[in-house]
């Protein structure tokens, strides 16, 4: 028996003609769960003697918040809203790959028998996961980085107004800045790939060391595994807060002037 | 040949990654022997540091990838 890699979602079922993939299915469950906590932290908020989890929760959201002040000083009230919810939504994401059952559950695909010869990449049982690690799924980083790509431009605007944001990108007064608009704005296409490829890739490689261990060393099997999870552990983490600090640090540059 | 494009793909994609996270905690050391009570936020710009180093071997990894199961 071969590992089940996969580079893409699968589709599991359809509605209406749009296909519900794998990794569309945890990113509901996860924004569920967000929602949950969300309002399980409010609920708290408004009462006057606070549970032990209140605290716990509130702590993340303090340190998290001194984090962001030490890059964005003064504007961090206007963005924290957007920053914490991208922290908290990508590290659930990324740690939904890690729940036992997310990956081993398999099931019968729903699609046509025609299109299961067609994919090489089925797996050799005829089946697939019924569950997948929602940032292990490149749709959802790239629609991550463009909504921080998207919301940077837009700070931008807000805040320098429509000609001081324009003149970093087309400034015809200065024969270096020519030169060097044009650059800046490749530079923000290359944010979105950068964004979407590091997150995905990263959470991605790890469900590949999680799978491929295993094969590797059968007998010392939870010896080796269970290090190998604490670390996708701390990675998630990482990159969730990799993600987050980059999109502070560019919307810190698009806000401030030259 | 597909297997030789996948193995020259990260094996040569990660030496830069893997000399830019050496030079990273090299430093860090460097500056951690100059100024040991700034411990904390050393360690926290190392590790930023050494993800963003790492990211370049994953973008290798993500090539290495797509050419051993998608092209």
């Amino acid at each position: 028996m071969s590992p089940h890699i996969s580079i893409k979602a699968e589709k599991v079922f359809e509605i209406l003609g749009f296909p519900i993939t794998n990794s569309l299915l945890v990113t509901t469950l996860v924004i569920v769960v967000f929602s949950f906590i969300a309002r399980y932290y409010y609920q708290e908020l408004q009462k006057e003697d606070r549970s032990l989890v209140f605290y716990g929760l509130h702590a993340m959201f303090v340190g998290l918040y001194g984090m962001f002040e030490s890059v964005l000083r003064k504007n961090v009230n206007v963005f924290y809203g957007l920053l914490g919810s991208f922290f908290f939504f990508i590290l659930l994401s990324n740690w939904s790959g890690l729940v036992p059952g997310v990956g081993s559950i398999l099931i019968e695909p729903q699609i046509h028998l025609e299109e299961i010869a067609e994919s090489k990449e089925i797996h050799e049982t005829g089946k697939i996961p019924l569950l997948r690690g929602g940032t292990a799924d490149l749709n959802t980083t790239i629609a991550l980085a463009l909504v921080s790509v998207f919301m940077t431009q837009l700070y931008g605007f807000k805040f320098l107004g429509p000609m001081g944001h324009l003149k970093k990108y087309f400034d015809f007064r200065d024969p270096i800045m020519i030169m060097l608009g044009p650059l800046e704005l490749v530079q923000e296409f290359a944010r979105i790939i950068s964004f979407a490829f590091r997150l995905y890739g990263n959470i991605f490689a790890g469900e590949v060391l999680l799978t491929i261990v295993p094969f590797l060393l059968p007998v010392f099997f939870s010896f080796v595994v269970a290090p190998m999870f604490l670390m996708e552990i701390f990675v998630g983490l990482v990159q969730a807060l990799v993600f987050v600090m980059l999109s502070a640090v560019f919307i810190n540059m698009a806000v401030s002037h030259h | 040949m597909r297997l030789f494009a996948t193995a020259l793909a990260i094996g040569l994609g990660v030496i830069g990654p893997a000399l830019g996270v050496g030079l990273i905690g090299s430093k860090a050391m460097e500056a951690l022997g100059r100024n040991p009570e700034a411990e904390a936020p050393i360690r926290t710009t190392m590790i930023l540091a050494a993800a963003f180093a790492e990211s370049i071997a994953i973008f290798a990894l993500v090539v290495a990838l797509i050419i051993k199961f998608v092209v």
